[in-house]
């Protein structure tokens, strides 16, 4: 099968446990402010990769990943192709190689489901924990992420929580106290990452063209996040 | 035999023999746990590294030598003792009558030590001058026997760093037999050993006989040199204290007599941990002071100074001694050779904060214990101190009891040796082969003369056999300077004590090396991929080239270039076994550069993979800068792939990453890092310089270097205090790629 992928980080160390083979897909459904990549939403972009090429490339990797490391799939938003990643997991599985989903878990369907049988662990992003929020800096409902969510509590995929902290958006009492409350409901959640808010791809935005909805936010230190991962 | 100083020792054929292998083998004991039993710095150590902390300021703001004595040749015995502290400290002996001070070893050559005092504001003395004026150095050996084409080589820098105005080094000598014999039992050895060669007097019986007059002559030196500062070690050492002692007077002596580019250690810490733990167990030692005495012997380490000439500086930046020393590994049996003292030895750059040297080299196995690999990765983290080769394809070879010399040279310890030979610039080679035998940097014709190469597009095919033509040309030429260099090393400047520190039958490599790998590689794939097009000058000679089109880069683990590199590295090794060498010495590769990777670029014109004239080339096996696309393994993948079988003297790979992009916690740091080294060594890669920092340190650093005075980094085959390279180096290492977090 053929799918539209964005790069290759062959060291990953901060998508999923490990060292990890990171493919980034080509293509996003949501357009959320506070993006790092805007250079992957586009769904026609990319370079077309067979499944096979793919898992060449990777098994060269395998002597790297020791115990806990494996395959991410990031993007973009890998449940777009959905059936490219899941065929790229099973051959991963034949291998040996623990995967791992990064993804808004804005999607759930038949094949977003029949992935989610090939997948080791999920990473997923929990933006805001406010419907409203959602609506005005993602583009999709808070429903559809808790959706999926409860889909992997369901099915018992260990899941990392992760959040990026974006001062006066999220950085807040009630948020933490949401997002504590979607950790205690959902068993499957092993892990919680809460992730500065960083403007290091704002040379991104510019070569694109597009304005970074979020230029002109603030960056929260070390400390801030500290604080916030003692609210949780 | 027997000796009360051997008691507790376990029993074997070590005693009938000189065979430290065995002796190591037979009484070691491995430790797989963690680091957790260290101890720290004692009130005393920092006492005394506060006045060496001192000293090294002080040797800075001298301009990087403290003190030159101009009157006196160094050589064993030549200086009265010298101390730090002398109540205070543990182990004894310096090189001359002070800390720092450099002592003048004209054997090499008079020019170079002339120049070197000029250089610092001395002047050599009358007395050494005229000591001298009748004596033939090694240098004026050399320069008698070189044919033109030699020296037109070497003034072109076709081939450079020639060991011929300076001591060879690469030799180690098994200064642990000191320790665990004592002198008279090696003097008797080898006076067994004159007596019994065999009475057909060739060239070669005379001239090892000679030598072994030397050896037993010089040992007698060490003797005398260990009486000056208070200790007989004509008998085995009694314990830890004394065999670390004795160990470092063996090592002492040799670095008196020699000035060797690189003079390692070996692999000493096992040893000493076997003496440790019999004065643990008998209630003398604690690890406190166990840790005391290691610490105490690297402080002499790291005082350990030649005196250089700035143009050598150029070559060998950071004023390194490559002190090297081999740090765990596996046994042959598959019990591993770690133990507390490996630890213990790296815990100095804690206990005595990061440093250049000694040159501490993990050998990687996949079989260490993961205590001590998860040490390691810390220590690589925290100090950018230690480098890494890879015992599981280096074991089957060398034995579990072979060292490094220099950087990445392996040998076993005590039996075999090198005959350094620097390196050839093959960027440089392949633009010379372009135009025909005309060098355009220098305006030299050299070698075979044909038609410049100026059709309008280089093809691949008509390249690489032209390519060829100048490769066998070189590799011819430059076999045959390194014998004439040898020679007259033996002759004249012949490493007596490090060599009765060997087996007398001892086997010898002739260690070639090659500089521009990467620039090779992606020049012939840019021939080959894209379309490269040669600018002429006036003269009809090519200066540049035009290249259009995209082509696979060396560094993204891309067959179709990766492979020209491990082709070209089994093109230059097979071309070189060609030509018989000096002594029979086994013809070996390397693909390093030390520092001189910035001055083989400034001597080399724009090349087809887009680099321009002058500009730095990568060091060693490394691919060049920021041309990596696929993030750092797939670099590492690039290199693992050149093998080691035609490069058995070693392919240096110097990795730069930032801690963010090594995991978020200092623990998911060290396993990373860790589960890095496995799965690169897994691929047979050799060798791997860690460091582990942010480009904009270097850069304070570079601005504010008086903020940095302990700053150390891995540049090439060893480590160096950033503030020591020069600032052109220092530019170069921070445009190096750092591996960063997406």
């Amino acid at each position: 099968m053929r799918g539209f992928i964005h790069s290759i980080q062959t060291l990953g160390t901060v998508d999923g446990p490990g060292v990890r083979f990171v493919v980034f897909f080509q293509g996003c459904n949501l357009r959320c402010s506070c993006c790092h990549n805007p250079d992957t939403w586009d769904m026609h972009g990319g370079k077309e990769t067979e499944t096979g090429e793919m898992i060449d490339k990777l098994i060269r990797y395998k002597s790297y990943f020791g115990k806990d490391g494996g395959i991410t799939l990031s993007g973009g938003e890998p449940l777009l192709q959905a059936d490219f990643a899941r065929e790229i997991f099973e051959e991963s599985h034949k291998h040996g190689i623990n995967t791992c989903l990064d993804t808004s878990g804005s999607i759930l369907d038949g094949k977003v489901k029949e992935l989610l049988k090939h997948t080791d662990r999920v990473l997923l992003d929990i933006k805001y924990t406010t419907d409203e929020m959602y609506r005005k800096y993602v583009g999709c409902s808070l429903e559809r992420p808790m959706e999926f969510l409860s889909y992997l509590d369901n099915c018992g995929i260990p899941t990392t929580l992760r959040q990026v902290i974006i001062p006066s958006l999220n950085d807040t009492v009630e948020n933490m106290a949401a997002l504590s409350g979607i950790i205690k409901k959902h068993h499957c959640i092993d892990k919680t990452e809460l992730l500065p808010f960083r403007k290091l791809c704002l040379p991104k935005y510019q070569n694109l063209g597009i304005e970074f909805p979020f230029e002109d936010m603030e960056t929260p230190s070390a400390d801030d996040i500290k604080r916030l991962y003692d609210m949780l | 035999m027997e000796h009360k100083n051997w008691n507790g020792f376990k029993s074997g054929k070590w005693q009938d023999e000189i065979n430290v292998r065995d002796f190591i083998q037979t009484n070691y004991s491995e430790y797989k746990g963690d680091s957790s039993f260290l101890a720290g710095a004692t009130e005393r150590t920092n006492e005394m590294m506060k006045k060496l902390n001192s000293l090294f300021a002080l040797e800075r703001q001298f301009g990087g030598v403290l003190d030159i004595d101009t009157a006196t040749v160094s050589s064993l015995t030549s200086y009265s003792p010298g101390y730090i502290d002398k109540e205070n400290e543990l182990i004894v002996g310096m090189q001359t009558n002070r800390p720092l001070k450099r002592g003048v070893n004209p054997f090499g050559g008079i020019r170079m030590a002339r120049q070197a005092c000029e250089a610092y504001g001395y002047k050599l003395s009358r007395k050494v001058e005229e000591e001298f004026r009748f004596r033939t150095t090694h240098n004026d050996g050399v320069f008698r026997a070189y044919t033109d084409e030699m020296r037109q080589a070497r003034k072109c820098h076709v081939i450079t760093g020639l060991p011929d105005a300076y001591g060879r080094g690469r030799i180690i000598g098994d200064y642990r037999r000191v320790a665990l014999y004592g002198v008279d039992r090696l003097i008797e050895m080898k006076k067994l050993d004159k007596a019994n060669l065999c009475s057909d007097f060739n060239t070669e019986q005379i001239r090892l006989d000679e030598e072994l007059f030397q050896q037993i002559a010089f040992l007698g030196y060490m003797k005398e040199m260990a009486a000056m500062y208070g200790f007989d070690i004509s008998t085995p050492a009694s314990n830890a204290k004394e065999a670390i002692q004795w160990t470092y007077f063996a090592y002492l002596a040799a670095i008196k007599e020699q000035n060797g580019a690189a003079m390692s250690l070996g692999r000493v810490s096992t040893f000493f941990d076997i003496y440790i733990e019999r004065d643990i167990a008998a209630g003398t030692l604690t690890e406190e002071a166990a840790q005391e005495l290691i610490d105490d012997f690297v402080m002499k380490l790291r005082i350990a100074r030649h005196l250089r000439t700035p143009e050598y500086n150029e070559l060998f930046g950071g004023d390194p001694m490559w002190i090297t020393e081999a740090v765990g590994g596996m046994g042959e049996d598959g019990r591993t050779l770690v133990t507390k003292s490996s630890f213990r030895i790296l815990n100095t750059l804690y206990t005595l904060g990061s440093s250049p040297e000694p040159n501490l080299t993990v050998l990687w196995s996949n079989s260490l214990p993961e205590g001590f690999k998860n040490f390691c990765s810390k220590v690589s983290i925290d100090t950018d101190s230690i480098q890494y080769e890879n015992d599981d394809v280096m074991r089957p070879i060398y034995g579990d009891d072979y060292a490094i010399a220099c950087c990445v040279s392996a040998m076993r310890v005590g039996q075999q040796m090198q005959f350094f030979g620097a390196r050839c610039n093959l960027a440089k080679l392949l633009l010379i082969a372009l135009n025909g035998g005309y060098d355009a940097t220098s305006g030299m014709h050299i070698g075979p003369q044909m038609e410049p190469m100026t059709k309008d597009v280089l093809n691949y095919d008509a390249v690489m056999e032209r390519f060829d033509i100048y490769i066998q040309w070189l590799s011819k030429l430059y076999v045959n300077t390194m014998n004439i260099i040898h020679y007259m090393h033996d002759k004249y400047a012949y490493e007596k004590t490090q060599m009765a520190l060997h087996d007398t039958e001892v086997e010898r490599f002739m260690a070639f090396g090659i500089a521009g790998l990467s620039v090779v590689a992606d020049s012939l794939s840019a021939i080959k991929y894209a379309s490269v097009r040669p600018v002429l000058d006036s003269n009809g000679y090519i200066t540049e080239f035009e290249t259009t089109g995209d082509f696979p880069k060396y560094g993204n683990d891309d067959d179709r270039v990766d492979l020209i590199a491990k082709d070209m590295a089994h093109k230059m090794i097979t071309e070189l076994r060609k030509t018989p060498t000096y002594r029979n010495a086994i013809h070996t590769l390397s693909v390093l550069t030390i520092t001189s990777n910035v001055m083989y670029g400034k001597n080399t014109g724009a090349t087809p993979d887009g680099r321009k004239a002058c500009a730095p080339f990568a060091p060693g096996a490394n691919p060049m800068h920021n041309r990596e696309e696929n993030g750092a393994l797939a670099s590492l993948n690039s290199v693992a792939k050149i093998s080691y079988d035609d490069c058995r003297d070693g392919i240096s790979n110097t990795f730069s990453i930032t801690p963010d992009a090594l995991g978020k916690s200092g623990d998911e740091r060290i396993s990373n890092l860790t589960s890095i080294l496995d799965g690169y060594f897994a691929k047979k890669a050799h060798h791997i310089n860690i460091n582990v920092l942010n480009r904009e340190t270097l850069m304070d650093a570079y601005n504010n270097p008086e903020a940095y005075p302990n700053l150390t980094i891995r540049v090439s085959g060893y480590a160096v205090n950033f503030n020591k390279l020069s600032r052109e180096q220092q530019r170069e290492v921070i445009s190096r790629t750092f591996h960063e977090c997406m």
